[in-house]
């Protein structure tokens, strides 16, 4: 059984004319320890979905179920435990007055468990954090920094899945491949299952073992990382969008 | 002499940790070919772009050997002799629409606007100027986009617009800071080809500002590639592999590729001497 099921979903903003069908019947589903991706362009509907699973988006029809369990209507402390997201911009998604500490320490504080010291710690320690930033602001972080302390907080409770909503598309280059050798170590050391939503294509075929290729709130195309560079990509869309990624398929310039 | 001669660029800024220097001494020349400036943020390529059309205000402050352009000292130039260079022989392009077009003004009031009032054109003539340079930017129903508001545009129309809007003067050297950043990959095609078509056939200079290594390397002539304020290295956009210094061959490195390998990314380990 699939660990995450998207069955027909729809997600409508609005009502009557000013009506926008962000997601219009879109089936996926995710095996344990799997690594998905959604791609597509701004307005595709792609990072609708991860918030309709976390309960942010106004669903209209469809399920969403996560092991076999339909979600329940308000999301549950039990559900933060199992799920948790990384947003796209670290600028936005940290609270500026708190420290590293405090952010990291509230989901904590929140399912009431112990040990918060040694936790934190551990967190920083896991996510390549100095512990001296411990006590910083994010203002004092640069980008790199502030990404791996979102990650390290939605690593706090131990979660099965993490949402991952462009996790490095505010990043530089360099500092993208950081964070993207972080979130594939920490995949393999903690058998999570990833959902990621990308624009990249590059970055989702490096990270994900199959994608959804989407467009208008629909999925046009579905497939495995062996398709995609073997040029099995049969929609028109998915082709447009390989041929504008083509730049990124001539592979490294210079041996290691 | 080339159309832009730049010597020894230094821009500061005073910060409450002291001065700091975005620029440190850069010098480069710009004929009617295209050039890019590449580099991660904090480099100073912005900085770079907009200090030759003197848009750093102070306390910013900007200092350089030499600046010419078309042999005209910019360097000496009063505010009004600036006014008649600025947009009119060198025009910019900045990187998103949203912020760079007038929110309250419809595309078509906007772009004939500096016709109007600094040409003293009709209202017939200017329009008709404008929806051309639409049609230019493969807008063909420039009527409708014409009474449009930004708003109501999507991010890859409102860049063409804004490229229209820029080539009007019919500009010598048009400076492209990331104007292809905010938008989907293959809106972003299409505009890049737009550029490619106007600058050839226009035979205009340009310089071509942004973060992506590879993405220039398939559009411009020549490269440069900034770290920390200087320029360290320069190269031919057909030779890429080339590349000598361990900062620019990182930034090519460091990028996934389709049907990769799927190891680690190889990371920059960031030299202090680099930015010496």
């Amino acid at each position: 059984m699939p660990l995450i099921e998207i069955d027909n979903l729809h997600v409508t903003f609005g009502k009557g004319r000013d009506a926008v069908r962000a997601v219009r019947g879109v089936s996926v589903s995710v095996a344990a320890c799997e690594s998905f991706g959604l791609v597509g362009e701004s307005g595709s509907g792609k990072s609708t979905i991860l918030r309709a699973i976390c309960g942010l988006a106004p669903v209209t029809g469809g399920n969403i179920r996560i092991n076999g369990v339909p979600m329940p209507k308000r999301r549950t402390k039990a559900f933060s435990k199992r799920i948790q997201m990384v947003f796209q911009d670290p600028y936005a998604a940290l609270h500026p007055k708190r420290s590293v500490d405090a952010t990291l320490a509230e989901p904590l504080a929140i399912h009431g468990i112990a040990g918060r010291d040694e936790r934190v710690v551990r967190a920083m320690h896991d996510v390549g954090l100095d512990p001296r930033f411990r006590f910083r602001y994010p203002h004092q972080l640069s980008g790199g920094q502030r990404q791996r302390v979102v990650i390290a907080r939605a690593l706090m409770l131990e979660p099965e899945i993490l949402l991952l909503d462009e996790p490095t598309s505010a990043l530089d280059a360099s500092v993208q491949a950081e964070v993207l050798n972080l979130l594939a170590r920490l995949r393999v050391e903690r058998s999570l299952t990833y959902l990621m939503v990308s624009h990249d294509l590059a970055v989702i075929d490096h990270m994900c073992d199959r994608l959804a290729v989407m467009q208008n709130g629909q999925v046009v195309e579905q497939l495995d990382r062996a398709a995609l560079a073997n040029d099995g990509a049969v929609e028109p869309y998915t082709r447009a969008l390989f041929r504008a990624s083509e730049h990124d398929t001539m592979g490294r310039v210079f041996p290691e | 002499m080339s159309l832009l001669e730049v010597e020894t660029l230094r821009v500061a800024f005073d910060t409450e940790a002291g001065p700091v220097e975005a620029v440190r001494g850069i010098s480069f020349a710009v004929d009617r070919e295209r050039v890019a400036i590449v580099g991660e943020s904090g480099s100073g390529k912005s900085v770079t772009g907009r200090s030759i059309l003197r848009l750093v205000r102070p306390p910013g402050r900007v200092a350089a050997d030499r600046m010419h352009f078309d042999g005209q000292d910019l360097l000496a130039l009063s505010e009004r002799r600036m006014r008649a260079i600025r947009g009119q022989r060198i025009a910019m392009v900045m990187q998103d629409p949203k912020f760079a077009l007038n929110p309250v003004m419809t595309i078509g009031d906007q772009m004939t606007e500096g016709l109007r009032y600094r040409d003293g054109m009709s209202r017939r003539k200017a329009r008709s100027i404008a929806i051309e340079m639409l049609a230019a930017v493969q807008i063909r129903d420039g009527e409708r986009v014409m009474r449009a508001y930004p708003h109501e545009m999507s991010g890859g129309m409102g860049q063409r617009v804004m490229i229209a809007m820029m080539l009007i003067p019919d500009p010598d050297l048009l400076i492209a800071d990331e104007p292809t950043s905010a938008l989907d990959v293959t809106v972003q095609a299409e505009i890049l080809a737009i550029l490619d078509d106007l600058v050839k056939q226009r035979g205009m200079g340009l310089i071509f500002i942004s973060h992506d290594l590879r993405l220039v390397s398939r559009f411009c002539d020549r490269v440069l590639v900034m770290y920390r304020g200087k320029i360290v290295e320069r190269l031919d956009a057909n030779h890429l592999e080339r590349a000598q210094h361990p900062y620019t061959r990182g930034l090519l490195n460091c990028l996934p590729s389709i049907g990769g390998d799927r190891g680690a990314l190889p990371v920059l380990n960031r030299d202090a001497a680099w930015a010496e």
